[in-house]
């Protein structure tokens, strides 16, 4: 292994493993859940598997801002993209999800202005710089970005600027959760919580989790052994008779969350009736679009916006892969027609998809393990 | 996206005390830290950025390790730091 600092040292990932084979009653199998795709890529970058007990197996969760986006949304924004005199703005991650007709890199080769941002405030820029344009940004995240969004809007709207607008796609983890956990598919004893959705949320909005549904949590930093340190806290709990929500990762999340980002976002925003995620469904409150008070900045209303569902492709199974019921090597057209230079699903598109983290770092340590079984 | 990159605080603009010069491996970029309040951060203290905005505070030793993690993901931090350097936010 490659740990190279205080958060990599080998031998106290050793020490981990120990800890976490003696916590585990002998035929009892554990399924942990890491929500977060940032933590997904950890475990196949690292093989945090490797360090685990064969009965402790951990399943990717639908923490992919880009893989929950369904295509129709993808259409919605590509309609925009044409409309006469629009700038649409994107994240480089959204760039090549496909839609039921195409990506935006598609979209572009075809005639629409669409542009790359690192931040939703290089749009407002674009928009302050091309006042004879109409510039939209397509904003898309979970809480980790949704305040930048807001914020953004709350600027353009205290400098007036009235060629600037979002289209909102911003989704909220909670409800995504408990759509899981609600699910027959899946038999959960606990969550690895989200690390940076954290940072804004806080560790209380996990509680009902543990209350309702008597899982623990325990929110979960992305080194290597954080992840492991994390595994421990789950299983001391199931060990122990506990069931709580607890932060491995106090180094970043308060657990209170960031208080200003919280209101910025209730500023601008309120939950939508429902969504449509991309291989789940619709769910509940799920995500956010702009309040009534800034309707002026909410391209939603602004535009003619097809809001056609276009079923996933049939071959895709990524529905399946964000519920943690497939593992990526399991789903049929895995690496062979879905790979991330043409990608089917999402799952395959962003570096923080399952399948992608497991495309370009988690096969080579499985076809490791699997020979080394063999011979 | 989610994973944040740690920046150093370098600067804070003058008559914009939403707006600091971050530091990110010797890329110097304009950063937006009216989401922790100025009573939170300054000069030399590392944040957490997300799309233009710094998240949340962190310690040195805590930015130093994220930034090796990130050096292990190869091509998508190297996509990230090259947005990053395009981005050129007031």
């Amino acid at each position: 292994m490659r740990f190279v600092d205080e958060y990599r040292d080998a031998d106290r990932a050793q020490t981990l493993a120990a800890q976490i084979a003696a916590l585990c009653e002998p035929g009892r199998q554990y399924k942990f859940m890491e929500v977060c795709g940032g933590h997904t890529h950890t475990i196949y970058k690292h093989g945090i598997e490797d360090y685990l007990p064969e009965n402790v197996s951990l399943v990717h969760g639908p923490g992919c801002p880009v893989c929950v986006i369904p295509m129709g949304r993808v259409d919605d924004a590509i309609a925009i993209a044409h409309e006469p005199g629009v700038i649409l703005t994107a994240f480089g991650d959204m760039m090549r999800v496909p839609g039921g007709s195409g990506s935006f890199f598609d979209a572009k080769a075809a005639g629409a202005d669409i542009r790359m941002v690192y931040s939703p405030l290089d749009a407002l820029k674009i928009a302050r710089t091309n006042p004879d344009r109409r510039v939209v940004f397509m904003a898309i995240g979970f809480e980790t970005t949704s305040p930048s969004t807001a914020m953004t809007v709350l600027r353009a709207a205290a400098e007036g600027i009235g060629n600037f607008s979002v289209f909102c796609n911003h989704v909220t983890i909670l409800p995504a959760i408990k759509a899981i956990l609600d699910s027959p598919d899946l038999r959960l004893d606990g969550f690895l919580g989200p690390g940076h959705v954290s940072t804004v949320i806080g560790c209380r909005p996990y509680e009902f989790i543990a209350r309702d549904y008597g899982k623990p949590l325990v929110c979960a930093g992305f080194e290597p052994l954080d992840l492991l340190q994390s595994v421990l806290m789950l299983l001391r709990q199931l060990a122990e008779g506990r069931c709580e929500v607890e932060n491995q990762y106090t180094r970043v999340v308060p657990w209170d969350g960031n208080p200003r980002a919280i209101e910025a976002i209730g500023q601008v925003m309120r939950l939508r009736p429902y969504f449509e995620w991309r291989g789940l469904g619709f769910i509940s409150h799920s995500a956010l679009r702009m309040r009534d008070e800034y309707a002026a900045f909410d391209a939603e209303r602004l535009f003619d916006v097809p809001g056609v569902r276009v079923a996933d492709p049939k071959a895709c199974q990524c529905g399946e892969v964000l519920k943690g019921v497939l593992k990526p090597w399991e789903c049929k057209v895995f690496g062979t027609a879905c790979t991330p230079e043409t990608p089917i699903g999402t799952c395959m598109v962003s570096s923080e998809g399952a399948c992608a983290a497991y495309y370009n770092f988690g096969r080579f340590t499985r076809q490791r393990l699997t020979e080394a079984v063999r011979v | 996206m989610c994973l944040g990159i740690p920046g150093e605080i370098v600067e804070i603009k003058a008559g914009r005390d939403d707006l600091a010069i971050v530091d990110v491996v010797g890329v110097r970029r304009a950063v937006n830290i009216g989401l922790l309040g100025q009573d939170q951060v300054g000069i030399g203290d590392w944040v957490l950025v997300h799309v233009g905005f710094a998240m949340s505070k962190i310690d040195e030793a805590e930015a130093a390790a994220t930034l090796t993690l990130l050096n292990g993901l190869g091509q998508a931090y190297t996509d990230e730091l090259q947005a990053l350097a395009e981005s050129d936010i007031t």
